[in-house]
């Protein structure tokens, strides 16, 4: 059933204009956490690094892991959102929004790990590229460097590519709302009317940040991949990990879109919006992703098996059948075995189904980043270099309140943004209804006007 | 732009706005006095045909060039200003600078494409403009500035049966 232009302006209109006493509870809830996160992190300032677990050999641990995978979730929303709009898939409409609000926050939280892992985060200007008189840097060489470059340029990137179109909701917003609300939205609008050429220069450098933005976000996690890959360390020295990272990403990232939908869906009522086809193509899309997935493992694995180079295969034994065992099947299963069954039967391909595939693919990719990054550091070359890695209290408060910092910003940008795109959804009810696209479709009545459509005859 | 020198009426559909504006053409309104406003785009319709003609897709390509010959300079001129002890091998590294060129060539393109959008759309413009809340309920405003003595009826008279009365 299509829908009004005032019934869309009013459903999604209601989330922002309307706040519920729960909206209240879960902010203070994820505050509190996010708050021991800081608190944590406070200490490890207060008391110097070693408060964390890591130290010789595995200088990277949680933060790195939670680094690359926040990196990783971030591909779920530009990206795919860029390639959705390419190929003008119409039922992309209700999640473009939703997917790249993922994109700035988890890249934002993701960037902030390697100031954590700092220890002294105040000296963090100097991997600014500058040029200096310190000697050693800037050293370009590095692909540390390279990743500052790569995602300062998709942060930017995908805040354009998600204010760009918000800016109409904005003035819609300040149309609707009054007093304070009204205010702000007017800032927050740009001075948005809504003219022919406003509409045609913002469509035309949507169109371009999405050509723009699907090579950096490709770039930005092969960067990532290659900070493991440019070392010579045991089972990180490989030329599949770009690709490997970067189908990992998208892999990890449309979970965590399916994930954030179906709360949005629910808490926020958009059944009618976030619609089951919505949740069937993103979960043939993940189907996709995660028969990627386990044919790059399966290829990186074999080949190392294969090679059976001894530095290597120890590795590979430490994950298989040694002390990582547990954690390296519990993540083939939740990227592969649950989720295949799920998403390649269509009847299980529900919204719960592809829920509870998106959470098993979260939690599975968290513990692929773990994995790759934990036994190679532990187990490089010679024997003196061994060593183990546990988690300390702070590590693991800290990486906690990240997952409830993604969360709350989250839950606060629903509360003053339309989560979903409403100019866009209205062209989509516009098609569904089958009303007018052009000038050639229109029945021209003739009167004393006497109008000149193109493509009509009058 | 005095406010006052608009005219405006609003239609219910983008084909009464297409009449609309092709009237106001027959009649000789000049295509720049005429104001569409809509509360989403209509690719399909000539609502403003001279709207459409932007250099934003080259201004884009020539802020990518811009971008990259910085991230080439930058890098290059500071490894050499400022050379690190490197055994021999190369001081400028063509392989991994072109990585921070290829990244500087992308934001190039992107603050140009936005500056260029600010610029030319325009925003960030808050002055008295035409404008009429209806149009967030779907309503199209179709307008005309600077009208004046008998013109202004002639205006007038196309807004009537269009839907809505001149404002």
């Amino acid at each position: 059933m299509t829908k009004t232009s005032e019934q869309i302006n009013q459903d999604l209109l209601r989330p922002v204009g309307r706040t519920s006493p729960r909206f209240f509870f879960v902010v203070a809830t994820l505050g509190l956490i996010v708050l021991a996160g800081f608190s944590a992190w406070g200490y490890q300032l207060y008391n110097g690094v070693g408060v964390a677990g890591i130290r010789r050999p595995v200088f990277w641990g949680f933060y790195i892991t939670n680094f690359v995978f926040w990196i990783g979730i971030s591909h779920a929303g530009t990206l795919i959102s860029a390639i959705l709009r390419l190929s003008n898939a119409g039922w992309r409409r209700p999640i473009t929004r939703c997917a790249e609000v993922i994109t700035v926050f988890a890249l934002s939280i993701g960037a902030m790990f390697p100031l954590i892992h700092l220890g002294r985060p105040w000296q963090a200007f100097w991997l600014a590229p500058y040029p200096n008189q310190r000697g050693l840097w800037p050293n370009y060489r590095s692909p540390l460097v390279w990743d500052f470059f790569a995602i300062n340029t998709y942060l930017i990137g995908s805040i354009t590519f998600l204010i760009l179109p918000i800016i109409p909701d904005f003035a819609l917003a300040r149309d609707k709302f009054s007093g304070r609300r009204k205010k702000l939205y007017t800032v927050l609008s740009l001075g948005w009317r809504g003219t022919q050429r406003q509409w045609h220069r913002l469509e035309t450098a949507m169109h371009i940040m999405a050509i723009v933005i699907i090579p950096v976000a490709v770039s930005v996690h092969t960067i990532v991949s290659w900070d493991f890959a440019m070392t010579p360390v045991p089972m990180w020295h490989s030329t599949i990990f770009a690709p490997y990272f970067v189908a990992g990403a998208i892999f990890s990232g449309i979970a965590a879109l399916i994930v954030a939908m179906v709360f949005l869906r629910h808490f926020l009522r958009l059944e009618e919006y976030l619609q089951p086809v919505c949740f069937d193509n993103l979960g043939k899309l993940l189907l996709l992703m995660s028969l990627l997935w386990f044919y790059f493992v399966f290829a990186e694995r074999l080949t190392t098996w294969y090679g059976n180079e001894s530095s290597e295969i120890a590795v590979l034994w430490l994950t298989q059948r040694g002390p990582y065992r547990y954690l390296f099947w519990l993540m083939v299963g939740c990227n592969f075995v649950i989720p295949f069954p799920l998403l390649a039967i269509k009847r299980l391909r529900t919204i719960t189904g592809t829920f509870i595939a998106s959470l098993a693919i979260v939690i599975g990719m968290w513990l692929e980043r773990y994995l790759i990054i934990v036994p190679s550091l532990s187990r490089k070359f010679l024997p003196y270099a061994w060593g183990t890695y546990r988690p300390t209290w702070v590590e693991i408060t800290i990486t906690a309140a990240t997952f409830a910092g993604m969360a709350l910003l989250y839950v606060i940008f629903a509360k003053f943004v339309p989560i979903i795109s409403i100019w866009e959804l209205k062209i989509g009810e516009r098609e569904t209804a089958g009303l007018p696209q052009k000038a050639s479709e229109v029945e021209v009545a003739s009167g004393p006007l006497r109008p000149v459509v193109r493509g009509a005859e009058t | 732009m005095n406010p006052k020198a608009a005219l405006y009426t609003m239609c219910s559909d983008p084909a009464s706005a297409q009449r609309t504006v092709d009237a106001l053409l027959s009649a000789g309104v000049r295509t720049e006095d005429i104001t569409v406003i809509s509360s989403e785009p209509f690719d399909g319709f000539e609502l403003a045909r001279h709207e459409k003609a932007t250099l934003m897709p080259w201004l884009a390509v020539l802020g990518a060039i811009l971008g990259g010959a910085g991230g080439f300079l930058l890098v290059s001129q500071t490894q050499m200003s400022y050379p690190i002890v490197t055994g021999g091998m190369a001081i400028v590294t063509p392989w991994s600078n072109g990585i921070i060129t290829y990244e500087l060539t992308m934001l190039g393109a992107i603050l140009t494409t936005l500056l260029v959008l600010i610029l030319t759309a325009p925003l960030l413009r808050w002055k008295q403009e035409p404008y009429d809340q209806q149009v967030s309920d779907g309503k199209i405003l179709v307008g005309v500035t600077h009208t004046s003595g008998n013109f202004d009826e002639k205006v007038r008279e196309i807004f009537s049966p269009g839907g809505g009365a001149a404002k």
